[in-house]
């Protein structure tokens, strides 16, 4: 299991802006009626986006309240999954995967290029505050390591200097393009390609 | 190797597009209405003919288990259930289909759907794949608005509706009941089964849950024969399976191959030979991180299946296949798994919440020789005190790779950690050993 605590500091109200709203109502109504519940996951997706990157105890509150059911399931989900960041994070959340598959083909270099260019701690800020970085379990791009996630996308088949480059263009506000770092396509084996090949020709 | 016209997923690497005109070019959506107009139990039995077996890690029979659906649907509707939320590490197959081959999901979802009397089916995506989940969205957006899905879905007369639920960061939620129990808004913890959730699953309803890569191969099973799908691979281990190749590869990659190919072939010819050449191979793990590694001896003849890879004591589990060479320490990688499985623990079990911190302590500490000597019998002891101790199978998941490593590797565990035991030391640690055991009188 893993350690997770809400900050300290927690702004004293949330609430849905219109087009939150407007999402959450299309989510609620994917699932039966009286089931609701179901939808806590997604609430609390939009409003860690709504809410720069970060979900307060306020919005906890809030959804239970949207969702109609206790506050303590709402703050059960939120601390259970690890996705859900209960403290700031900044604009950019940098996460490295460092499980074994990416570990044994150099992730460590990938955190050094964190601690150089963002801050020496895991979720510590940088100095504008607009960035902050963590080590993750496996994020399903094993084929691609070693690689990390900038809030939605993956950059991958990286090393040190690319991470760099990565992390120095979204400190200047820049979002750089995602997928391989190493010009491959996809997952396919880089100029040894074996399969499908008519189909790559044609 | 399998011949290109065999290959399921053959838009693997998106070399043609991912929308429904491309799709049918490729065979999709083509003649959906004449599949299901052959009925269920042809459905089934087609199924069961061709020996699918799950792609999620277990590998249960498909057809056997869509059989225990309920014949007639009663007072609650049935699910289901796509797990999408591939977690294993090693494992990157899934993604794949997301994202370049959704209709083939889409399709067999409204399939399977007709087969088993659903007409609601979720799809549950782990939330790191926000994008590809995106994607598969867009698809099933395209496919409402070409009649594919909806009321009377292709002209089938079923109606069907595909909802996505992302996941949120849990390894946990990959277990079938964990994943219900996240759509049902919950904590992702696994529930006791009996009752299996073919009859109470999703809000107390029959559902049927079954990994992305299973649904996806099933339209093309259902035309081209179960006898076709059944002809390749081997007895009780047919058909085709997207291999993932990482690690200390030259070209790691994935790839869809026939089962029961030769390890060495993979390695060798898809992913480029091991770095440094195939002597310098130390171990792979053949199925995802959960299943136990399996040293260079063995590679040599070791063919990728269900039932060659149990033999080994090892098994095929999601076909992510980690090769380690002689560069790496295979303790510290054994070590990084652990803290996986202790990371990832729900903690419902007290075994397997206490059991994976003690396994990765030992480990870490085993990789800088700071144990001691009896600590490597403990730590087997420990192993055996999780797996079949726990409400899932994450206590065997994570208990595994650990044995899979004293099994293989205990010389060199025992080489770099030949401290004495403390009690024997005497050491004066009050916090390490029970201090009545010190003295000798009382012990």
């Amino acid at each position: 299991m893993s350690l997770r605590r809400p900050a300290k500091d927690q702004p004293e109200s949330f609430k849905f802006n219109a087009s939150s709203l407007e999402a959450a109502n299309v989510i609620v109504a994917k699932y039966p009626e009286g089931k609701q519940q179901s939808a806590v996951m997604a609430l609390l997706y939009i409003a860690q986006k709504q809410n720069n990157n970060w979900i307060p105890l306020a919005a906890m509150k809030y959804i239970a309240k949207f969702l109609d059911m206790p506050y303590i399931k709402v703050y059960e989900v939120a601390t259970f999954y690890t996705m859900y960041n209960l403290a700031p994070v900044g604009k950019y959340f940098v996460q490295v995967c460092t499980t074994t598959p990416c570990m044994i083909r150099g992730a460590n270099q990938l955190v050094e290029a964190c601690k150089e260019k963002i801050s020496e701690n895991e979720f510590q800020l940088s100095d504008d505050k607009s960035c902050s970085w963590t080590e993750v379990e496996c994020l399903g791009a094993c084929v691609n390591a070693p690689m990390m996630q900038i809030n939605d996308d993956y950059y991958e088949d990286l090393n040190k200097q690319k991470t760099l480059d990565i992390l120095d263009k979204i400190l200047n506000g820049e979002t750089p393009k995602p997928g391989s770092y190493r010009g491959r396509v996809n997952n396919e084996p880089e100029n040894n390609r074996k399969t499908l090949v008519d189909l790559k020709n044609a | 190797m399998l011949k290109d016209q065999d290959r399921i997923f053959q838009n693997l690497y998106n070399d043609k597009g991912s929308d429904v005109a491309s799709s049918k070019e490729r065979g999709d959506w083509v003649n959906t209405k004449e599949i299901t107009d052959k009925g269920r139990d042809w459905i089934i039995n087609e199924i069961k003919e061709s020996q699918l077996r799950g792609r999620g890690g277990a590998g249960f029979p498909t057809g056997l288990k869509w059989s225990f659906a309920p014949k007639e649907v009663g007072s609650r509707p049935h699910y289901l259930v796509i797990n999408g939320d591939e977690s294993e590490p090693g494992t990157c197959k899934d993604r794949d289909i997301l994202r370049f081959e959704p209709h083939k999901l889409i399709e067999g979802c409204l399939i399977t759907s007709y087969a088993v009397q659903a007409h609601v089916c979720y799809i549950y995506i782990r939330g790191e794949y926000f994008v590809d989940g995106q994607k598969l969205q867009a698809a099933i957006d395209e496919a409402y608005e070409k009649k594919l899905l909806g009321k009377n879905a292709a002209g089938t007369g079923w109606d069907l509706d595909i909802y996505i639920h992302y996941g949120a960061g849990a390894y946990i939620c990959g277990e079938e009941t964990a994943l219900l129990e996240s759509i049902e808004g919950k904590k992702g913890q696994p529930r006791l089964k009996p009752p299996f959730p073919a009859l109470i699953g999703l809000y107390g309803c029959p559902t049927i849950i079954n990994n992305v890569e299973t649904i996806a191969v099933v339209p093309t099973i259902l035309r081209r024969g179960g006898k076709w799908f059944a002809s390749l691979g081997r007895e009780k281990n047919t058909g085709t399976k997207i291999f993932c190749i990482s690690g200390n590869v030259n070209t790691p990659c994935n790839v869809e191959e026939e089962m029961n190919i030769p390890l060495k072939e993979l390695i060798e010819v898809h992913a480029g030979g091991v770095i440094g050449g195939w002597d310098n191979l130390q171990a792979v793990i053949p199925g995802g991180s959960s299943m136990p590694l399996i040293p260079k001896e063995k590679c040599e003849t070791l063919t990728m299946d269900f039932d060659s890879l149990m033999a080994e004591k090892s098994g095929l589990g999601t076909a992510g296949i980690v090769v380690i060479n002689k560069d790496q320490d295979i303790i510290k990688c054994m070590a990084r798994i652990a803290r996986f499985y202790k990371h990832e623990s729900c903690g419902q079990c007290t075994p397997c919440r206490e059991g994976s911190g003690w396994m990765w302590r030992m480990l870490e500490r085993m990789a800088k020789g700071d144990a001691t000597k009896d600590e490597v019998d403990m730590l087997g002891d420990v192993t055996n005190q999780i797996a079949g101790h726990t409400i899932c199978a994450f206590g065997e998941g994570s208990s595994w790779p650990v044995q899979g490593l004293l099994r293989h590797f205990k010389k060199e565990i025992e080489k770099r950690n030949n401290l004495d035991p403390i009690v024997q030391k005497k050491n004066n640690i009050p916090y390490l050993v029970d201090q009545h055991l010190l003295d000798k009188k009382n012990a």
